[in-house]
């Protein structure tokens, strides 16, 4: 029972991939760029759901894929248009699959109601009287295979080869009853061509011995085709000229098939398929034939052990070609394995082991980085065979960190892929028209980061279709195309991963934003704000412009939440808004939480990292360039433009006096916001990566630090957080303008 | 694994005691992971004057908490004989400096006297009852409030 258990989780984590497939491939079928292959691929992903789903009893999922299923039989085979209207409907059918699939799983429940309605629009595209005559008489033309296999309707679940090895076979190996299926089902048939050549004859051998020989494996019908044989005139009577086709049963193997002929290896093309021979070529076996296939098709969950049946002979695979017997062997089964479909060269890991192994690596890190600051200190030349050898150790380590990153690293597809959902979700909710176009699907990212991004991005979409877009009259009324586009793109950028979800609405009505800000007391009336400044107000705690506090969003707890969250990543978020035009929020987070570049700077006696992505420039600078700006604060002269200087070590309250900027080194910095600062430090050590250590775990978030990280001489050195460092400043000397604000935070 | 989950009455348990200026605490034995003698802390900026900073234990980032001044008395700097005790408190591990380590004790709960009624919040919040033993009187620690409530950045 628990391997059953075992077998239905590994299911279910199937099922979320097809789903995913499955959606993938409505979306480009509702956008216009379906082709059949994408038919055939969304097709398969509801027929491999529907045949799991029989094989663990899960009626009501399997009912509704059932009917969901009979509808894309239809749009394959060209009876039901592919139209984007019904792509569409379609797409709301792969949400109440995905429901079902849910609830079978435990997690909540389907809308009965629903699904029924569900059920009963995609009958009513379906006209179910004309579809086996519409099959046989116009198949698709990308699908001959089709043609064969009209007489019944059933009987098309199984004639989808590409996807019997698709699914589950995998798991269905461990079930028991699979042992009895097997022998229902005519995987012990095999096609064997023989086409003897004339040195067959030279050497004694003979076709009816060789045919004996197969009989003795199991019974046979074999076929000659003389059509090659000419007329008596021409007859060479040493010659050969019958070809045979050979339908044989038997449990053995092709291997032991192929041992009939091991006499006249060479000296016949042979060809070794299991299934049954071609129509055209064996027109006897055709009635034969078709009963296995039938009796397949009564029970779905047998299919994925099914042989090919009927008429499913693959294209004459490399092994036709006039090779030894016993290498055809292996091009033969390599034809076999390419038919499973995907999966078949990935491993499954258990994430744990995965986890370990990087923080075994982290550890090596700064073993290897202690080890090359102990040498250091002996004095040992670089030049010498051990720092040589310390080098290429480092180099290594550095590689193995980076592909140990790679295993871990997944592409963001993985939440993007829940978003459509929703997207269309709140769209319903809202009564607002909205598509979503989305980019850089493929963009990696540590699996430690992207678990965590799922949140932040329903948040920002909820917030751009409830807040941003316009209801479809006041669009019209606007000129604008009543459906509404949401953006959602993934990016690297500066060793960041950034996603940007941008909207086409109306954009921040900014003086409302300020006057609900004010109200709720959370900024002063007479402050005076930027338009980035208000825009940002929406992160405040307590702030909500909502009309009316709606399902989607509206309960004030949004985005500030998600800033608090992101920020704890080590991530930032931002909103950019143009009015009319629509709004744009940005997060971005680091590639991941495990590793950093970063600069190891001296501070007031404390060694601190500063994360390398923040750094524009390092400078040493001169007392020209150090101007007093107010009464304590002074800038620097960076070419054209002063920038703000920042003493780290009074920021952070390791000192209470800066000692003169000219005596240190400046770190000019760039925030996620844009923003520059020149950070003052005393000294630089040179740039390291270093392994990102929580804070959190024993003690609680530190202002100003991001984390904490182990460096070569086993001490503990903290990471600079370094928009906190500058928003700390600028809290420590308020301008004028912006005291409220910043202590509204 | 907190200490309040070990109490039952009349059972024996034991305790290790420290010394505190020239005052002596002690904690539950149960909660405590190692001891360790003193090296220098990474001090960690916007943190309450009790936290000594942070050190490297194996890889992890330990806390340093200076328990002199936890408790209201005058922060004490550490000599080579100081130590910390590596104490299981809640979810987190953390490190109480502390002057010596004097003493393991074997206890029943009826030696436990509650405390009484001073005037220092302190002490009224961290320790949970004194033990007298030997004419010593020993105040034991109470983990869980020592460390300040976990919290996010000001809101």
């Amino acid at each position: 029972m628990d391997e059953l258990e075992a077998i239905k989780v590994t299911f279910f984590q199937e099922c979320e991939e097809l789903l995913a497939d499955l959606e993938g491939g409505l979306l480009a079928m509702q956008e216009g760029v379906g082709d059949s292959e994408t038919v055939n691929a969304v097709f398969r992903a509801v027929h491999s759901i529907k045949g799991g789903a029989g094989a663990f009893g899960l009626e009501p999922l399997v009912r509704f894929a059932h009917v969901f299923e009979t509808l894309l039989d239809a749009v394959r085979s060209n009876e039901v248009p592919g139209t984007v209207e019904l792509a569409a409907v379609m797409l709301r059918a792969s949400d109440v699959l995905a429901d079902h699939v849910g609830a079978a799983r435990g997690l909540g429940d389907v809308d009965m109601d629903a699904s029924a309605a569900m059920a009963a629009e995609l009958k009513a595209w379906t006209d179910p009287s004309a579809a086996p005559i519409a099959a046989s008489e116009a198949p698709s033309a990308a699908e001959p295979v089709l043609t064969a296999q009209a007489p019944s309707a059933p009987v098309s679940d199984d004639l989808d080869e590409d996807d019997l090895g698709f699914d589950f076979q995998p798991m269905t190996i461990s079930i028991d009853a699979q042992a009895a299926d097997a022998e229902l089902i005519p995987d012990d048939v095999w096609t064997v061509s023989i086409r003897p050549k004339s040195d067959l004859y030279r050497k004694a051998n003979e076709t009816g011995l060789l045919l004996r020989e197969l009989n003795l494996l199991g019974p046979i019908v074999a076929t000659m085709d003389d059509s090659a044989l000419p007329t008596l005139e021409f007859l060479d009577a040493e010659a050969a000229y019958v070809t045979w086709s050979v339908r044989l049963e038997t449990e053995d193997s092709e291997a032991a098939i192929r041992e009939v002929f091991e006499f006249v290896d060479g000296d016949c093309d042979l060809e070794i398929v299991r299934g049954e021979a071609p129509v055209e070529a064996a027109l006897a076996n055709l009635l034969s034939s078709i009963e296995p296939a039938a009796e397949a098709a009564a029970e779905p969950v047998e299919v994925e052990v099914a042989a090919p049946p009927a008429a499913e002979i693959p294209p004459p695979p490399v092994a036709a070609a006039p090779v030894a017997p016993a290498k055809a062997a292996a091009p033969a089964k390599a034809a076999q394995v390419d038919i499973p479909g995907p999966g078949q060269s990935v491993i499954r890991v258990d994430p744990e082991r995965i986890d370990s192994l990087i923080d075994l690596v982290g550890e090596l890190v700064i073993n290897q980085a202690m080890l090359a600051q102990r040498v250091g200190e002996y004095g040992i030349a670089p030049s010498s065979s051990l720092a040589m050898g310390l080098d290429e150790l480092e180099q290594l380590t550095r590689q193995i960190q980076d592909s140990v990153m790679a295993i871990r690293a997944q592409p963001v597809k993985s939440v993007f892929q829940r978003m459509p959902r929703l997207v269309r979700e709140v769209a319903n909710m809202t009564g607002k028209q909205a598509r979503l176009v989305m980019d850089g699907e493929n963009t990696e990212v540590d699996k430690t980061v992207i678990e965590r991004l799922a949140d932040p991005i329903t948040h920002m979409l909820r917030n751009a279709i409830d807040h941003g877009l316009e209801s479809p009259e006041e669009r019209t009324a606007a000129g604008k195309n009543p459906e509404g586009v949401v953006r959602l793109a993934a990016l690297h950028r500066s060793g960041r991963i950034v996603i940007e979800v941008q909207d086409d609405g109306k954009g921040i009505n900014r003086e409302r934003v300020f006057s609900i800000a004010v109200k709720k007391g959370l900024i002063a009336p007479d402050l005076q704000l930027t338009d980035e400044e208000i825009d940002n107000l929406i992160f405040l705690p307590g702030f909500s412009t909502a009309e009316k506090i709606s399902d989607v969003s509206g309960r004030g707890v949004g985005m500030d939440v998600v800033r608090r969250s992101v920020q704890a990543l080590g991530g930032r978020i931002s909103i950019s808004s143009r009015p009319g035009l629509g709004s744009t929020f940005t997060l971005s987070l680091p590639l991941t939480l495990a590793v950093l570049d970063g600069m190891v700077v001296d501070v007031a006696g404390e060694t601190l990292v500063v994360p390398l992505a923040a750094i524009v420039e390092s400078l040493r600078p001169k007392a020209e360039e150090v101007r007093p700006l107010g009464p304590v604060g002074s800038v620097l002269a960076v070419r054209d433009s002063f920038v703000p200087l920042i003493d780290v070590g009074v920021t952070l309250g390791y000192r209470d006096h800066s000692p003169p900027p000219t005596d240190g080194v400046v770190l000019l910095v760039e925030g996620e916001d844009g923003s520059r600062a020149a950070l003052v430090a005393d000294a630089i050590h040179g740039q390291r990566q270093v392994v990102i250590k929580s804070l959190e775990q024993n003690y609680q978030q530190v202002e100003g630090v991001a984390a904490a990280t182990i460096l070569g001489d086993g001490r503990v050195a903290l990471i600079l957080d370094v928009d906190a460092v500058i928003n700390l400043r600028r809290r420590e000397t308020p301008r004028p303008t912006e005291p409220t604000l910043i202590a509204a935070e | 694994m907190t200490d309040q989950a070990i109490v039952t009455h009349g059972e024996r348990r034991e305790l290790i005691s420290f010394r505190v200026g020239e005052q002596e605490y002690c904690v539950n034995i149960m909660a405590v992971r190692e001891i360790r003698g003193w090296s220098p802390a990474t001090s960690l900026p916007q943190s309450p004057s009790y936290m000594r900073g942070v050190i490297n234990l194996r890889g992890a980032v330990l806390p340093i908490m200076d328990l002199a001044s936890r408790i209201g008395m005058p922060m004490v700097e550490p000599t080579v004989r100081s130590v910390f005790i590596v104490v299981q408190a809640g979810d987190r591990t953390v490190g109480l400096l502390v002057d010596a380590v004097s003493d393991i004790l074997s206890i029943t709960d009826d030696l436990v006297q509650p405390t009484p009624d001073v005037a220092c919040d302190a002490v009224r919040s961290f320790v949970r009852g004194i033990i007298s033993i030997e004419g010593r009187m020993i105040s034991e620690i109470s983990l869980e409030r020592l460390l300040p409530e976990r919290e996010a950045l000001a809101a």
